[in-house]
């Protein structure tokens, strides 16, 4: 197993291929995930869940359960403390179970820990909850709707100081320029709604967690997390415990998107756990993941956009709603900052998050951008028919580049915009003929990406090898990445490097893997370890050559010695710096932590020919080109696959995923059966061009990839729809029925 | 006390005996009793295939069968697909094409792909698509793992001829 092609690179490691480290572990069964630990003397736990949407607890009597066979402990919200609304932690802690109030179908109300699973969902069945049901609001439009019941009582909106329960969220106006004065100038102005449904992050593995809480009160917890530092702290938090009261190991996570980043099980495991005194472990169905974990918010998003004859994109002006589900969050203000991708002088947007009876949403990959892209790509496309000028010329003559405002007002730093629309525009895709009969759309994609903090922690052993130790689950291949890294500064193989994911306890604090922060974030950390070493180690060759340590220099891998006395001296190697050590000042170790500032924003192109069968529907996707700019890709294939992924994901959420309420806000389509993703027959091969805008901000250039690429598909898949029939689709998913209706209505 | 029934099959190659409840899936067997924790549970409805498993031969979600089931059968799970140390080619063709990201439906995919090829050892790239359709990736995109099945075949048939 060695990598396969280099391409040509000033990096003789970065932007290689290697086989990712723990790869053997998962194509021979032997990688451990949360659900696969079993401990000794292990309970399995089972969730009691609210069947009304909304509802007020009157009472829980336990004392049926309790008494069921191999029932060794049960635990209700009365088990934890009650933690303030005002406090931030208090959502979190409320969805995890409920208190006084159960806000959604599948809210946590009771657990129960037994012998055996069969014995725990039978307890789970016998606990009594007496309900007094509440009027349930199970949409935007319900939640908005004047004299509306009040669809969670702790919500307050955010920053208006009122003290009232509300169904609003937040609100949050961006505004720059006039647009007034924009419209009146405009000779195109296009005005559209568009409406999303929830969806789901899909992710293969449901959540899971084992939990042990032992003889001093201290409790362990295996965990399926994108941060199990968050993990952590959120678990001592809901409990009213300290941090150091828990140690937090990840297991390896199968798959998150953002929805991992959230807890479910954890705080409950370990109470369960403290009262049976036995480890406990905790699996969702994935009924239960569909049913009371986050899905992506549903959104409705009023839009109109100005234009000039000569396609300058001049005005923007918008209302975009977006359900956080049954708690508050930041939904809807994510959304419209999410509109950074053109100049637009005028800009007025206001972001209305709504609260309401169906799952509390959870982030998902670029979260609440895909809504607002669609939105914005699908008149930007209108504009350029009816300005009959090239999609992609539009575009390039709008877009933003280094210095131009973000919705927010910030300017954008160095970022690759042009250079992604410009991939597509001369890629082989682009410049070949529509096939007969079909439809060709184009769309574009923006994301953020964050810094936020990292530690790591690189050993060299005895024998010149390393360990390269970090605190951000991998849930991508970013192992790869860090030792790719690590090998490029120590010049070192990077199969003599082992990246692992280290306990709570074993590396430094490091925030949750979200944000496309891993390989950006740690990455610098890992790479700040590395150069503390280069310099310990160049003191060491001093030492064992008896130079001084200004006479050593590090070249691709060795200590060349220069200048006299021993000017031609052999390079000290890694291993014979290593085998020295003890004679040298002990043990070789560098830790580096930061709070990573310049994340650089990423943005992403995607180019799609469909085919609608106008009989049935059904949208066929014939040919999907993908170009996104990754700064610097430090392992291509697993950037490739980010935005394959992203992309396919979106085309799930473009063409067929959705929740579906019935009227008393049960989800009727709670199973992979149907809620339906796509599968490997639906999609054809995804092509992808890596761009490579370095982000002056990271010492390999890295901007972070994981996120974008699920923003584009919506739109460019609406866009070539309407290439082909002349249709407009405005609400998701864009499934044979409603594609079917949208044909005839034409 | 529960009733339990003795179940004899093979496991991967091995004689195996393991008491089982009649309503313990044959997936839930294979994890608890045999420890053979690389066969995963997505869904538990055999819409997603990640604890895709061979009975004699042929391919089938083990959430779908009851333990007792399993009695007489030859069962193969992905703990099997690899000789020793020596791996399946498509256990290579994986590594080597980044066919996998959070690698949790990696040992349903490569039981379902083994199948295919040992059914038909040159495949299209849409009858990969078709075979492979019963088992969810929401990492790839597909792309990868497709390849990865086309690589595997090459070089099975190389071997071959």
């Amino acid at each position: 197993m060695t990598a396969t092609e280099n391409p040509p690179s000033k990096y003789k490691y970065v932007g290689t291929r290697p086989v990712r480290h723990d790869g053997l572990d998962k194509v021979t069964g032997k990688a451990r995930f949360a659900a696969d630990l079993d401990l000794t003397g292990q309970l399995r736990g089972a969730i009691v869940r609210s069947p009304h949407a909304h509802a007020r607890i009157v009472s829980i009597d336990t004392s049926a359960a309790e008494a069921m066979p191999g029932v060794k402990s049960v635990v209700t919200g009365a088990d934890f403390p009650a933690i303030d609304p005002s406090d931030s932690a208090h959502d979190e802690a409320v969805n995890n179970i409920a208190r006084d109030e159960a806000l959604y179908v599948g809210h946590a109300v009771a657990a129960v820990a037994a012998t055996t699973m069969e014995e725990a969902r039978a307890a789970a069945a016998a606990v009594e909850v007496e309900y007094e049901v509440l009027p349930a609001v199970l949409s935007i439009d319900e939640a908005i709707a004047e004299g509306a019941p009040i669809a969670n009582s702790t919500n307050r909106t955010l920053f208006t100081g009122d003290t009232e329960p509300s169904n609003i969220a937040s609100v949050g106006p961006f505004q720059r320029g006039d647009v007034d004065a924009g419209f009146a100038a405009a000779d195109v102005i296009v005005e559209r709604t568009f409406t999303t449904k929830a969806v789901h992050q899909g992710y293969i593995e449901p959540h899971a967690c084992v939990a042990d809480v032992g003889q001093d009160g201290k409790a362990t917890i295996w965990a399926s997390s994108q941060g199990h530092f968050a993990v952590r702290s959120k678990t001592a938090k809901i409990l009213g415990w300290g941090t150091d009261k828990i140690k937090v190991t990840p297991a390896e996570i199968g798959g998150g998107f953002g929805g991992k980043t959230t807890i479910y099980l954890e705080p409950i495991a370990v109470r369960l756990s403290q009262k049976a005194g036995r480890p406990v472990k905790i699996v969702m169905t994935r009924e239960e993941v569909l049913r009371a974990t986050g899905p992506a918010p549903a959104s409705k998003i009023h839009m109109k956009m100005g234009a000039t004859k000569d396609g300058e994109l001049t005005t923007i002006q918008g209302t975009l709603h977006y359900s956080n589900g049954s708690a508050k969050g930041y939904a809807a203000l994510t959304g419209a900052m999410s509109i950074a991708s053109y100049k637009f002088p005028n800009l007025d947007l206001m972001a209305i998050g709504t609260v309401d009876n169906t799952p509390k949403s959870a982030a998902y990959r670029a979260p609440s951008a895909p809504q607002a892209a669609f939105a914005i790509e699908t008149l930007i496309d209108e504009v350029a028919d009816q300005l009959e000028m090239d999609p992609i010329e539009l575009r390039l003559k709008n877009a933003v580049v280094e210095g131009d405002p973000t919705a927010m007002g910030a300017p954008h730093p160095k970022i690759g915009f042009i250079e992604t629309l410009e991939a597509i525009k001369n890629s082989e895709h682009y410049n070949s003929p529509v096939p007969e009969g079909a439809g060709r759309g184009f769309g574009t994609g923006f994301w953020f990406n964050i810094g936020e903090q990292s530690s790591a922690t690189v050993n060299l052993n005895e024998d010149g090898t390393a360990t390269v130790i970090t605190g951000s689950p991998d849930i991508g291949g970013s192992r790869a990445s860090m030792a790719l890294m690590a090998a490029e500064e120590l010049g070192l193989d990077v199969h003599r490097i082992t990246p692992i994911v280290a306990d709570t306890e074993s590396v430094g604090f490091t925030d949750i893997t979200e944000g496309s922060r891993a390989t950006f974030a740690t990455g610098m950390a890992v790479v700040n370890a590395c150069r503390d070493l280069i310099e310990q180690m160049k003191e060491r060759a001093a030492v064992m050559r008896g130079v001084a340590a200004d006479q050593v220099a590090w070249i691709d891998g060795a200590a060349v010695i220069e200048g006299p006395p021993s000017e031609g001296a052999d390079p000290v190697s890694i291993a014979e710096i290593t085998a020295a050590a003890k004679m040298t000042g002990g043990p070789l170790t560098a830790t580096a932590s930061l709070n990573a500032a310049g994340a650089g924003p990423s943005f992403a192109a995607h180019l799609a020919d469909v085919r609608v069968d106008e009989e049935t529907g059904q949208v066929e996707i014939l040919r999907y080109t993908a170009a996104q700019d990754a700064g610097t890709a430090i392992h291509p294939s697993y950037v490739e696959g980010q935005m394959q992924g992203g992309s396919a994901q979106g085309i799930g959420w473009a063409l067929n995923e959705e929740y579906i309420f019935s009227a008393d806000g049960v989800m009727q389509n709670a199973g992979f059966l149907d809620y339906r993703m796509p599968v490997a027959s639906d999609l054809p091969m995804i092509e992808t061009i890596i761009v490579e805008v370095p982000n002056p901000s990271h010492p390999y250039g890295v901007r972070g990839v994981g996120e974008t690429g699920i923003v584009p598909p919506i739109g460019t898949l609406a866009n070539a729809i309407a290439d082909q029939t002349g249709v407009r689709m405005t609400n998701l998913p864009m499934s044979p029925p409603n594609v079917l209706k949208a044909l005839n209505e034409r | 006390m529960i009733n339990r029934t003795h179940v004899h099959c093979t496991v991967n190659g091995d004689e195996v005996d393991f008491l089982a409840t009649d309503s313990t899936s044959l997936l839930d067997a294979l994890r608890t009793e045999l420890g053979l924790t690389g066969v995963k549970e997505g869904c538990g409805t055999g819409d997603c295939g990640a604890c895709s498993i061979t009975v004699d031969g042929a391919l089938n979600c083990a959430c779908l069968m009851f333990a007792p089931e399993a009695e007489g059968r030859e069962i193969g799970t992905v703990e099997g697909i690899a000789q020793g140390d020596h791996l399946h080619p498509l256990q290579e063709t994986f590594l080597e094409g980044a066919a996998l990201q959070c690698g949790i439906c990696t040992p349903g995919f490569l039981v379902a792909a083994k199948v295919l090829l040992d059914e038909n050892p040159t495949p299209t790239e849409t009858e990969i698509r078709y075979a492979l359709a019963g088992n969810l990736c929401r990492c790839t995109g597909y792309d990868k793992i497709i390849h990865a099945v086309q690589e595997a075949a090459v070089q099975l048939n190389g071997a071959k001829s």
